[in-house]
């Protein structure tokens, strides 16, 4: 079958009926068109059909014979692609190359657009990181000019484009499904349907033998190590498969095995499995109830963990304040939704197992991999590629497990590429919440006393459970000094998909509890909301929750400040038409960097060749939010060389040191910190020698180091065993004091503080809700690079605004993305980021964590708005318009 | 496997006569219906038959055939009384569907939120089923009969959409509602066209409902109720004149938000249709 790619002549050999997106990927090797759904719900498949947009995932290759196609590898590095750069409109890159051939075929009709054209025709683009802002930005403004490279000791604090960002707007980054070995296999899971079922398992031999192209099937008694895994050592419970007993719908029972074609056109019905389904219980309430079964034997009541935090005297003050609001708020199940679905290969070299794939965690991947085929930790290597979107569930083992065991086995590569449906129903998700919240305050407004009661929904195994459980009470407080204090948490097992880390471990949901919470209770006051929060903001020296006191840093009452002059702009009276009412509301956050009271240290190495190449070995997973630049922004200064002139090697763990996971906002803190002193220690090797001054001018190149006066030739020392003549490898882990009975301690060195406020209309006829605009100041104490920071805030925003207006994941029902909806470029307002730098006492150059804060604040400040809208406050999300509207009808009955 | 992609009409139906098949036309629905799986069911791909991209006028009646994308009906110069069918198009999914999905298609997969078939229905439009010996025309509510179920036999291919001049008259006005912006399934839809006289009084009037009953439903009541009206005045909907509609609980809303708020998107189209 005859077409054009890219304006050449090509030949496809594959049947008719495969789709144009399989057929560039898989024949001609043109990897860039990405697969994210198979169903045209996300557009990352776009590409040209003679000059028109089309997802390749719906396109037979009999109707493309003869036509003209172009991909992301057709565009010719135009100034597209380099604006796309240059305004940071690329985070993990895995939708870049359909926004670019979306953007494309616009441009070639339209040159200079209006925000709403761009918009109209990238709308059917998905894309989970970017809050499509700079997205927008970049179409409309293709003839950005160059930020010039930041001179040495300039890269912390420089606005420099993703030092990583030239592969994913060529097409050319390698995803998880992006790279298959020649003659690998190809495994397919078999899943159960039923949320809880019994099963049984029979005759396999006879079924490989019926099925031509399948060569084995795996269950759980052929793991040769441990059928076991989790990301929390005391909390180890989820089986690679199911034993007798599937526990949610989509766990693993069994897998198979066969060539690319045989499990492609594999019909898992046909396999032999029986299913006797059982009374499942899928919610706390169900669970906890004294008929139910236990979800886990072991684990008696099905309650997993518990968490407490308390301080003063709580029922004295309730008893001493003037007022008090009581509310109960619910959220449910929510789903990351990036972009790439799990993906990757693994194979066995001799008796060591490689594993390729996208992950946010690799050193902790190589340690349950270890412990799943009995191997010690230094026989699994863990090889990241790309990764197309994370934050928080590709911390746990997905794929991983299954082709690792049939890799062992077989010992042939094995590949897998979940398909949507899988990864959604397989995978974890945000914890549903239940929360009971009482606050009070005197008749100034101070708050006296918080009770929060939380109950958790965390799935059928515990991944990050517990974390959750003991992340909230610590929280839940709000950047507010609150003198009496109780805070439990819940987590309850239940035949659900597992919940796990999500962006913010449970605290956006308990903070959607507090911050409209304290709107009543401001307004019981007669107090302004903004006032409110101001008055009981945090200050440095007063203690938080857990009786921790800053002496400097604390930036909430900065960040709410900076939101006075549009919080005033816009209580100002609009007109508009008598169904449409303008709706403000605020909400705040606090969010405490790095694991909570535990050992949480990052490594960097940084290395110096003969040739003088300055090495950095970059171990913190860049999932999109930019630690590949902003460590090494920071390496640079630290070493005193241009931050262009350092060479990555990125987190394989053959190669790089353990740079720790990317979760709880902790690499620009904690690895940022270990960057400093790698930099600072290899810098100081270097003065040693030369006898220096200390801020005398360093440059590497061409095998000789020069400084001052002074230089070293490169080539006639001795290497190390990596290979370096100089080299620097340090470590840092944040002072923490761990947490007494009643959660009184020091859970982390350094927390970051934002505040966002929503401009918003309601169409009280339709309950529809329309954002206008969001301003959000966040406290990073100081912005290593202010484009990453802002692309985090409208990346963060809007997953706020998923969460509060449409996110909803029901297992078994809304496992696909046209029913569980997540925000596109249309359900975005205009974001105004204001950054705020209140140093921090320990992070780098003062700064502090940010990528889970960002989407704390969104959801509450939206409902607040809501409220102040049409006096509706909903209180199970999401906000969906039928919500809005019985809320509206509520009132109006009152 | 087998693969057909005729080129003529008389072709494609010699080819439903032989085997059942999978019709396939921009394969919008036709591809997500099978997950990530290869299909493997003989396929007659509609896509390369001559004159099925046709949108045309004849003497009485406007006719769109049955590869006419969504795109093609942006594109194309249409009288004011399908306005609603032109911003249905430009709301349907995404331009990416937009540009090769059919409109006909859209209706052969007769889910309850097809965008096309309100604002076919205010239209009068019919459809033409043909075999190698037959033809026959029925009108959408007779051709789709319920979720995911039509008339189309096995060896039918709807070949074309018929708009008869007589209702290609006013303008009409189409409101999707949906919990987002792009890439969206309707949690109710509603089409209207009016024809006002020189006195300022409807003359004519179609309303029609989607995604609130298995299949979209005309409100004759209401539409009887507003002939011979002011066009200025304002309309009260009542729920007498809303009977028809069976709207279900789902995760998009619930069946009593439904029913309130395509009170108000009627109320909105007609309007909109009379300003």
């Amino acid at each position: 079958m005859k077409l054009s790619v890219n304006g050449k002549a090509r030949d496809l050999t594959c049947p008719p009926v495969t789709r144009l997106a399989d057929a560039l990927r898989d024949e001609l090797k043109l990897t860039g068109t990405k697969i994210g759904c198979n169903a045209g719900d996300c557009g990352a498949c776009t590409v040209l059909i003679d000059g028109k947009s089309a997802c390749a995932c719906l396109v037979p290759v009999a109707q493309v014979e003869g036509a003209a196609i172009t991909t992301v590898e057709g565009l010719d590095g135009n100034g597209l692609q380099t604006a796309f750069l240059r305004h940071g409109a690329a985070q993990c890159g895995i939708c870049t190359p359909g926004m670019l051939m979306a953007a494309t075929e616009l441009l070639a009709h339209t040159p200079t657009p209006s925000r709403v054209q761009v918009e109209d025709a990238l709308g059917g683009v998905l894309c989970r990181c970017t809050g499509y802002a700079k997205i927008v930005d970049a179409v409309m403004d293709i003839a950005i000019a160059d930020v010039p490279s930041p001179a040495s000791g300039d890269a912390v604090g420089a606005r420099i484009e993703r030092l990583d960002g030239g592969l994913k707007v060529s097409g050319e980054e390698l995803f998880g499904a992006d790279e298959v070995p020649e003659h690998s296999l190809h495994l397919h899971v078999i899943r159960s349907p039923h949320h809880r079922a019994r099963f049984t398992i029979a005759d396999t031999e006879a079924f490989l033998r019926n099925n031509n192209g399948l060569s084995a099937v795996f269950t759980a008694k052929d793991v040769p190590g441990l059928n076991r895994f989790g990301v929390i050592p005391a909390f180890v419970d989820q089986p690679v498969f199911a034993v007798t007993e599937a526990i949610f719908k989509g766990e693993a029972v069994a897998a198979v095995v066969g060539t690319a074609e045989a499990i492609k056109t594999f019909d898992s019905a046909t396999f032999p499995v029986h299913w006797e389904v059982l009374q499942a219980a899928q919610s706390p309430g169900a669970a906890l109830h004294a008929d139910s079964h236990f979800i886990q034997p072991g684990r008696p009541k099905n309650t997993l963990v518990e968490g407490h935090v308390e301080r003063g005297e709580i029922v004295n003050g309730f008893a001493q304040s003037a007022h008090t609001v009581t509310q109960r708020f619910t959220t449910p199940f929510i789903e990351h939704a990036y972009i790439e679905p799990e993906a990757g290969y693994a194979q066995r070299v001799g008796n060591r197992m490689e594993i390729y794939g996208c992950t946010q965690a690799p050193h902790m991947d190589r340690e349950a991999i270890a412990d799943i085929l009995g191997l010690a930790r230094t026989d699994v290597r863990v090889m990241p590629s790309a990764c197309g979107g994370g934050f928080g569930s590709k911390l746990d083992l997905s794929f991983q497990p299954f082709i690792a065991v049939a890799a062992w086995h077989l010992n042939r590569p094995v590949a897998i590429a979940y398909t949507r449906a899988e990864s959604m129903a397989s995978t974890t998700k945000r914890h549903p919440s239940d929360i009971t919240i009482k606050v009070a305050c005197d008749l100034e407004g101070k708050i006296t006393a918080t009770d929060f009661e939380g109950v958790f929904n965390t799935g059928a195994y515990a991944s990050w459970g517990p974390t959750v459980a003991n992340r909230v009470p610590v929280h839940a407080s709000g950047p507010y000094f609150t003198p009496h204090y109780r805070a439990h948490s819940k987590a309850v097992l239940t035949n659900c998909a597992p919940a796990g880390a999500f962006r913010g471990f449970g605290v956006p949901q308990s903070m959607i509890a507090l911050e409209c919470t304290l709107d009543l209770l401001a307004e019981r006051v007669g107090m302004d909301a903004l006032e409110f929060r101001l008055l009981n903001a945090l200050r440095n020296g007063e203690p938080t929750a857990t009786g921790q006191v800053f002496q400097k840093g604390v930036g909430i009452a900065e960040c709410l400040e900076a939101l006075r002059p549009a919080w005033e702009r816009a209580k100002q009276p609009q007109a508009r038409p008598l169904h449409i009412k303008r709706g403000v509301g605020i909400a705040t956050c606090w969010y405490g960097c790095g694991n909570t009271s535990l050992p949480n240290p990052s490594t960097i190495r940084i290395g110096i060749t003969p040739n003088g190449d300055v090495v950095l070995h970059q171990g913190a997973i860049d999932i999109g939010q930019g630690s590949n630049t902003v460590i090494t922004q920071i390496a640079a200064d630290a070493l005193g060389i241009p931050v262009h002139h350092l060479k990555l090697v990125g987190p394989d763990t053959d190669l790089t040191p353990d740079a720790g996971k990317t979760s709880a906002s902790r690499q620009t803190f904690v690895s940022g910190n270990a960057a400093k002193k790698s930099g600072e220690a290899l810098r100081a090797l270097i003065l040693r020698e030369t006898n220096v001054a200390d801020d005398a001018i360093l440059t590497i190149a061409d095998g000789t180091i020069t400084i001052a006066t002074r230089s070293i030739a490169l080539h006639d020392r001795p290497i190390n065993q990596h290979g370096y003549v100089f080299m620097s490898e340090e470590t840092y882990d944040p002072p923490t004091k761990p947490l007494d009975a009643m959660g009184q301690g020091e859970p982390y060195a350094v927390y970051g503080y934002g505040a966002q406020l929503v401009e918003l209309n309601v169409d009280t006829k339709l309950g529809t809700v329309k954002l206008i605009r969001i301003t959000a100041a966040h406290d990073v104490g100081k912005a290593i690079n202010p484009m990453l920071v802002e692309g985090q805030i409208e990346g963060g925003i809007a997953q706020g605004i998923g969460m509060a207006l449409m996110e909803d994941f029901i297992p078994g029902r809304t496992e696909n993305l046209h029913d569980y909806l997540i925000p596109t470029f249309g359900d975005m307002p205009e974001i105004k980021s204001i950054i705020i730098e209140v140093e921090d006492g320990h992070g780098p150059h003062g700064a502090k964590g940010l990528g889970e804060h960002v989407l704390i604040p969104t959801a509450p400040a939206i409902l607040n708005a809501i409220r102040n809208a049409c006096g509706a406050l909903v209180r199970h999300l999401p906000a969906t318009p039928d919500k809005v509207l019985a809320a509206i009808q509520e009132v109006e009955r009152l | 496997m087998d693969y057909h992609q005729p080129t003529t009409l008389a072709e494609a139906l010699q080819l439903a006569a032989e085997k059942p098949c999978l019709m396939l036309s921009g394969g919008t629905d036709v591809f997500p219906a099978h997950a990530a799986k290869q299909i493997s069911a003989p396929v007659l791909d509609l896509s390369r038959v001559e004159g099925f991209r046709r949108i045309e006028e004849t003497a009485d009646e406007w006719l769109i055939a049955a590869g006419a994308t969504w795109t093609d009906v942006v594109e194309a110069k249409l009288p004011p009384a399908f306005n609603a069918l032109q911003q249905a198009a430009r709301d349907v999914g995404s331009i990416q569907i937009q540009n090769r999905a059919s409109i006909i298609g859209n209706l052969c997969n007769a889910s309850p939120a097809a965008d096309g078939a309100p604002p076919l229905m205010v239209l009068d439009a019919e459809i033409t089923l043909a075999t190698r010996f037959t033809t026959r025309r029925l009108a959408l509510d007779q051709f789709i009969l319920g979720n995911r179920r039509t008339a189309r036999g096995s060896d039918e291919i709807a070949v074309s959409l018929h708009m008869p001049k007589s209702s290609v008259n006013g303008r009409s006005v189409f409101l999707k509602l949906g919990a987002r912006k792009y890439l969206v399934i309707s949690i109710a839809m509603v089409a209207a066209r009016v024809v006002v006289d020189a006195g300022g009084r409807i003359s004519d009037c179609a309303v029609a409902v989607g995604s609130c009953a298995p299949v979209a439903k005309r409100l004759r009541r209401l539409e009887q109720s507003l002939i011979g009206a002011q066009a200025a005045a304002p309309v009260t909907i009542t729920n007498a004149m809303l009977d028809g509609l069976s709207p279900i609980d789902d995760v998009r809303a619930t069946a009593a938000y439904r029913l309130s708020a395509v009170k108000e998107l009627v109320a909105r189209a007609l309007a909109g249709a009379m300003a």
